[in-house]
């Protein structure tokens, strides 16, 4: 690789597909020339890999305001050149979105705040309050992180069916609430926590409950956010699980409801479906959006634990 | 100091005695925050395991009144069809390619990304994005996509003069769509990962090595990439999970078929217990990518313990 041509002559448009030559002993505008035209293709590999990712989400968006005119078109009509909300109203005719939107938020946001008010007081208790056997108790509470949640299924579809939960929104938000990853995320957090704050708290003669709501919480806005982003985001995405726990049209969410707009033979009516999906897509890529930095450090943290 | 510490704390038996209550309360009181949340991790992550190794001896249809004990014949009947073995080398041939694949294509898209070039961190929030979005919804778009008369993968494939595949229902080709999707859903994620421990890498060894005359491609084989192996370790292992697991994706594009060509391990798990009933055969299948899973989890702490570096 170390290819000598690269290192006598100054560069030229055909070694730049080896950007990696020796930039070491060429002469001060040669070695500016390779960083100048590395830098290009940089540049052409970065926008390449956005568009990758790019073009498939545009896609989406285009043919959800399509016509069918367009949308069944070859060649194919890469830029619209008419907008209809026909798409989206026929999705509304063949399955009840109203529904899917209603229990997909209801879930996402009782299930939300039920498993970060869950994380916070047993992290609280985990970092703060005596208990024989703690230690051995956070680590069983962490063995959970370990278990694979798709062989969890079957018993838990048994579990809830045994409550009289199935089809319910209990039944779809219960098994989700336990939280192992988010109590420990919290839990190494409040441990850093300044102790003299708690010690004067205490001489203060405020109470665990008063330490928690007006001392713990508030210097650990970043982290809790954090947690609640990721569950909304498992939450709102979620999809082997309310597809076995539900089954009733009216009970689905947004993603099992997608699965009422794809023809089971044939063709499928394309525009219809991607307005669905758009509904589905919408929500977290704003969320995502406005809250890209904790989200990309919770779900990289969270990988470890299988979302748990 | 330290004398007169214990003295206040312990000694005398007034304070002794409001030392015990408090503690007393703080027990009950972690009592009260905690159980709830450990009774559910209890009840709907620990228990399913122990369940499911039951009913994995047992043959059940959720309606008759109870699971009949077999003993091990699911596991016989698994180990002996040819289907099953088949499911496992599909899953095999799924682990590998998305594992692989994300991870090459992750590492090569986080060198781009440390050469912060501008716009880099955009690139980065788009190539991301897609772990976020739903499987059950990029499944749905790539379905589009891979339509074979009006799809983009037509215009790519008659772009060289070929017509597009019927990549769904055709057996040849479900499969190598479906690890399309699956990586382009993955790898955006493993890129990140790939720049945060480049990020972390320390630049004198960097710097040394450039001094020494490395060119890029040394640098990167010699130097960066054993730096990275813990990364490239955890990475390994938390996808390898993740990929035998992988279901909404395959839901939505092919529930397993055509025939079974897309049938992987976790499909399998899905189709036996809720399309088919057969809740002890489905349990034992259960069991099997427990197994495995946790063979490849202590695998992982026993590296982790020892710091992977060359």
């Amino acid at each position: 690789m170390s290819a000598p041509t690269t290192t006598t002559s100054p560069p030229r448009r055909a070694d730049v597909a080896a950007p990696s030559g020796g930039v070491v002993k060429r002469r001060g505008r040669g070695r500016r020339l390779g960083k100048l035209s590395r830098t290009w293709w940089g540049l052409l590999l970065l926008v390449a890999a956005a568009l990758a990712f790019i073009i498939p989400l545009y896609m989406l968006v285009t043919t959800a305001f399509k016509t069918n005119a367009e949308i069944y078109a070859w060649p194919m009509r890469f830029f619209p050149s008419e907008f209809t909300w026909s798409n989206l109203r026929t999705a509304w005719e063949v399955a009840p979105f109203d529904a899917f939107i209603k229990n997909s938020v209801l879930v996402t946001l009782i299930g939300s705040v039920a498993k970060v008010i869950l994380a916070v007081f047993t992290a609280y208790a985990f970092a703060f309050l005596p208990f024989p056997g703690k230690k051995g108790l956070f680590l069983v509470m962490l063995g959970a992180l370990m278990v694979p949640g798709h062989v969890t299924l079957l018993v838990n579809y048994i579990t809830i069916g045994n409550l009289g939960l199935i089809n319910t929104y209990a039944g779809l938000i219960l098994p989700g609430v336990a939280s192992a990853f988010g109590t420990f995320l919290l839990r190494q957090h409040f441990m850093s926590l300044p102790g003299e704050v708690f010690e004067a708290a205490e001489l203060d003669g405020a109470g665990h409950f008063r330490t928690l709501r007006s001392l713990v919480v508030p210097m650990s806005v970043p982290a809790i956010a954090t947690v609640a982003l990721v569950a909304v985001i498992d939450e709102w995405n979620s999809f082997v699980w309310p597809l076995i726990i539900t089954n009733s049209v009216n009970m689905r969410t947004l993603p099992i409801g997608l699965m009422y707009l794809k023809a089971n033979d044939g063709v499928t009516a394309w525009g219809v479906l991607m307005s669905g999906t758009l509904i589905v897509v919408l929500p977290m890529l704003l969320v995502f959006l406005f809250a890209q930095r904790y989200i990309v450090t919770g779900l990289t943290g969270a990988a470890a634990g299988g979302g748990r | 100091m330290t004398g007169l510490a214990t003295s206040t704390a312990h000694s005398t038996p007034r304070m002794s005695a409001t030392y015990r209550k408090r503690h007393r309360r703080g027990v009950a009181l972690f009592a009260l925050f905690a159980f709830p949340n450990l009774a559910l991790i209890g009840v709907f992550a620990y228990w399913p395991v122990l369940e499911n190794l039951y009913l994995s001896l047992t043959r059940w249809d959720f309606i008759g009144p109870a699971p009949l004990f077999v003993g091990l014949e699911n596991y016989a009947q698994l180990f002996t069809s040819a289907t099953f073995v088949d499911v496992l080398r599909i899953t095999l041939i799924w682990v590998v390619v998305v594992v692989g694949v994300s991870l090459v294509l992750g590492i090569a898209l986080a060198s781009l990304f440390s050469m912060k070039l501008p716009g880099t961190t955009l690139v980065t929030g788009i190539v991301f994005a897609p772990h976020v979005i739903a499987g059950a919804a990029i499944a749905a778009v790539w379905l589009f996509i891979f339509d074979p008369n009006y799809g983009l993968a037509r215009v790519l494939f008659n772009a060289v003069g070929l017509s597009s595949p019927s990549w769904i229902t055709d057996a040849k080709w479900a499969l190598p769509a479906l690890l399309i999707v699956s990586i382009w859903k993955g790898v955006g994620f493993v890129s990140i990962v790939y720049l945060a421990g480049m990020q972390g890498m320390p630049s004198d060894v960097l710097e040394a090595a450039r001094l020494d005359g490395a060119n890029r491609w040394q640098l990167f084989r010699r130097i960066i990439l054993p730096l990275l192996s813990p990364t490239t370790f955890f990475l390994v292992i938390t996808q390898t999970i993740g990929a035998f697991q992988a279901f909404d994706v395959i839901a939505v594009m092919t529930g397993g078929g055509p025939a079974s060509a897309t049938t992987t391990l976790s499909w399998f798990i899905y189709d036996q217990a809720f399309n088919r009933s057969n809740v002890g055969y489905s349990a034992a299948a259960g069991t099997v990518m427990f197994v495995l899973l946790m063979a490849i989890t202590i695998l992982q702490f026993r590296f982790v313990e020892r710091k992977v570096h060359y």
